[in-house]
């Protein structure tokens, strides 16, 4: 049929069967909220309260910490009870601020706008940032810094990224299905924020009813366009959403403002028509747990701070044959060594995969110069070379073959017949060598 | 909640958590299957003694192989297929007719199978880092140091339990001897000469004779997608154009590509030896120049060099250039920055 895509990529089985007739729910808010001061690209929020401070739902608790930050609002209202250092999903130690919740679920006044299409581009980025919107898709960049480009690159475009082509994850294609309208309103409101007059919504063809959905949504929206995209892993990658979209390539380390072009994940859009109509701040986000070691999955609308375990009970729990949980999607997520780890703006989904599933690389053969990853690389790299160059220490010569290029999708490693651990290996050169 | 009571011990390991079921062995013991039409119509049409030539290769290749991780104290990984195809392969490239003994070849399986495997592949470093396909530099061995016994032919029989025939000479044989009408002659006509390259019908190691057999193999691992056309049809492509420009008597554009592309060992060649993933370039544009150097090398061979085939010469050849061909690839990058000027060394 020959819908637009993009060289290479892979074609993992999509596994969204298993969560993707789950209509999303809300989690109901917990006793304790961990709420991390850095969950964002960028420099860490300040904190701006006090232990024993009373605070209402939606209050700011951290301040931006720099130009490229995004500031932190309470998920829920209650008592400050500690600040201090906690574990975040990656394992490392986070400033963060601890609440417990009164129970009474009071928002703090929030600035209602029914006629926010007449603020002026300034005005809407004022409230974007201070709403605290980052990047959803799992990046987490503060979206009020994405919507500030410099002068010298002028943006013509915005494209919102509803490929979700990571197996397994369904948060996005939810949110199309039951808030399509706002999701629509959201882009127009990017699109005045940034002067421009085009804006495509990319979705990935496994979601036929969403692309329905959302052409639909936007069929009296100017200058608004669903485009259907071919199913390939990582079409959700935003230089591969570029170039099969428009047909532009981000130059090599280069972004997309290189090209004119902002692309914003389909839930930031959502979070900015709310923060923008309703005054709300990011205080909570879809979350996907899914899996065949999970025991119901489900897309839950969850409090940024709420503990993983306690999106675990709400599913039913872990089977018996659960024995991995990844932070994200099969392909670039992490793996959780501990439960008791807060949700933040940027936890798309918690994937339980089961004993079966899970893949062990101790024991991994040569390269036999199959030419696989090659083929699947969507930037066109040579991950083969990579994999030899990094496990004989070559790691200069890494750099001449591109390796800053790499963005770790795991399409090369997928393919591999010899079961090498190449995003791995290609993370070894990037830790021993400068760009 | 009691829901995560039960004691789970979570495995953390780096991403990705997917990964496909493709795994080496499966590419090699298919490669195998493939061959395998070309196999039986090799034990076909020259017997039993093919059966015994291709049997030694394999368990010597398997035997070298084992004896060597033991005496460097690797892994056993012998059950992954490699030394098993290499076997393969190797032996159905030699004539069958090394089965003898008296005069005594029986030995040539075995040396060219210690050639192949050990310093071919082991010594370079093992699967995955051998410059040369190993059964080739195994055959060109063999044939080198033992020029006689490498070049008896036997005539085929059509008969799986002979262990006697007539020796003959192959068709390419023929035609660096006595040239492309006496051929023709030997074999009636032309219709029929093509009808006997095409089942396989003639003169020639184990597994090459078969046209039909080994297209039907090259097919099933384009439909796998083991192997793409990109080597095959280049290599085939310019052995048959070359063929038909210069294998003519006299004049230009009069030669026969149909028999030059089913003789010898150029099917076996283009569609199982050139395609080695190790030893032919990873980029697809660059497998392209590495056919077309292959077909270009084995009509130059064949036509005005001393041999009569030149498959095997032309991709030893080129395995020499396959790194070469890959590195001039490397800087096709998403978003690559088109060099303003000439870049310095």
């Amino acid at each position: 049929m020959g819908l637009a895509t993009f060289k290479g990529g892979i074609h993992p089985p999509d596994k969204k069967t298993l969560a993707a007739n789950s209509a999303i729910v809300e989690l109901k808010p917990p006793k304790i909220v961990v709420i991390p001061l850095s969950q964002h690209a960028g420099a860490p929020c300040k904190p701006v309260v006090a232990i024993g401070q009373e605070v209402k739902k939606g209050e700011m608790i951290g301040e931006p910490g720099g130009f490229v930050s995004a500031p932190v609002h309470s998920s829920v209202s209650g008592k400050v009870i500690a600040i201090a250092e906690f574990q975040n999903a990656m394992g490392r130690m986070v400033n963060s601020v601890v609440i417990e919740n009164d129970m009474k679920d009071e928002w703090t006044p929030l600035k209602d706008n029914p006629d926010y299409m007449s603020l002026g581009a300034d005005i809407l980025k004022e409230k974007i940032k201070a709403a605290g919107i980052v990047g959803m898709g799992g990046a987490a960049f503060p979206t009020s810094v994405k919507l500030s480009p410099p002068k010298e690159k002028p943006i013509d475009a915005v494209l919102i990224n509803g490929a979700e082509c990571e197996p397994y994850l369904t948060a996005d294609y939810r949110m199309m299905l039951e808030k399509p309208a706002e999701i629509v309103e959201g882009l127009q409101i990017l699109m005045k924020a940034l002067g421009v007059s085009k804006g495509v919504i990319g979705i990935e063809n496994n979601k036929p009813d969403a692309v329905a959905k959302m052409k639909d949504a936007a069929k009296n929206a100017a200058g608004v366009e669903v485009l259907a995209l071919e199913v390939k892993y990582p079409q959700g990658a935003e230089k591969m959403l570029i170039k099969a979209i428009l047909g532009r390539e981000v130059p090599a380390r280069g972004l997309p403002m290189d090209v004119g072009v902002v692309v914003q994940n389909v839930g930031t859009a959502l979070a900015v028509y709310e923060a923008v109509r309703f005054g709300k701040p990011l205080i909570e986000r879809v979350v996907t747990v899914t899996g065949e070691g999970i025991k119901e999955p489900k897309n839950l609308l969850a409090r940024v701070g709420t503990k993983i375990s306690e999106l675990i009970d709400e599913c039913g729990g872990f089977r018996d044959e659960a024995a991995k949980v990844i932070a994200g999607g099969p392909m670039m997520g992490f793996a959780l060594s501990s439960l008791d780890v807060p949700v933040t703006k940027g936890t798309s989904g918690i994937l339980v995969l089961p004993e079966k599933d899970v893949t062990h690389s101790e024991e991994f053969g040569p390269c036999i110069r199959c030419g696989r990853c090659i083929d699947a690389c969507p930037m066109g790299l040579m991950p083969s070379m990579l994999s030899v160059l990094a496990e004989t220490g070559h790691y200069e010569d890494a750099r001449d073959y591109n390796l800053y290029d790499c963005f770790e999708c795991g399409s090369c490693t997928y393919v591999c017949p010899s079961k090498r651990p190449i995003v791995q290996l290609v993370r070894l050169a990037k830790s021993m060598v400068k760009p | 909640m009691e829901a995560t009571k039960k004691e789970h011990k979570l495995i953390v390991s780096v991403s990705p958590h997917v990964k496909s079921d493709e795994t080496t062995s499966r590419i090699m013991w298919t490669v195998s299957l493939a061959l395998l039409p070309a196999l039986l119509s090799g034990l076909y049409f020259f017997g039993l003694k093919a059966l015994f030539v291709t049997a030694t290769c394999i368990i010597s290749c398997i035997i070298f192989e084992q004896l060597y991780m033991n005496v460097v104290g690797k892994k056993n990984v012998t059950s992954d297929g490699s030394a098993f195809l290499t076997g393969l392969l190797l032996g159905m490239n030699m004539p069958a007719s090394l089965w003898s003994f008296s005069p005594f070849t029986a030995h040539v399986p075995v040396i060219a199978s210690l050639v192949a495997i050990v310093i071919t592949k082991q010594l370079f470093g093992g699967l995955g880092f051998n410059v040369f396909n190993p059964a080739l530099i195994g055959r060109a061995f063999a044939l080198i140091s033992f020029p006689k016994a490498m070049t008896i032919w036997m005539e085929p029989t059509a008969s799986i339990l002979s262990l006697d025939a007539k020796t003959t000479a192959t068709p390419l044989g023929v035609l660096k001897e006595a040239g492309m009408t006496e051929l023709v002659r030997v074999f009636g006509d032309t219709g029929s000469l093509y009808m006997h390259l095409l089942t396989g019908n003639r003169a020639g190691s184990i597994g090459e004779t078969s046209a039909i057999a080994l297209i039907i193999g090259g097919l099933f691992l384009l439909f796998k997608k083991y192997i793409t056309w990109h080597i095959p049809v280049s290599f085939l492509a310019t052995a048959g154009a070359l063929a038909w420009i210069f294998g003519g008597k006299g004049a230009l554009f009069t030669g026969d590509p149909i028999i030059h592309l089913m003789s010898g060992g150029m099917l076996l060649g283009a569609l199982f030896m050139a395609t080695d993933y190790v030893t032919s370039p990873s980029v697809k544009k660059g497998q392209l120049i590495f056919g077309v150097g292959c077909g270009a090398l084995t009509m130059l061979i064949r036509l005005k060099g001393g041999f009569p085939e030149g498959v095997m010469f032309a991709i030893l050849i080129m395995n020499c250039f396959a790194p070469l061909i890959d590195r001039g690839f490397k800087s096709s990058v998403f978003g690559a920055i088109k060099p303003k000027a000439k870049e310095a060394k």
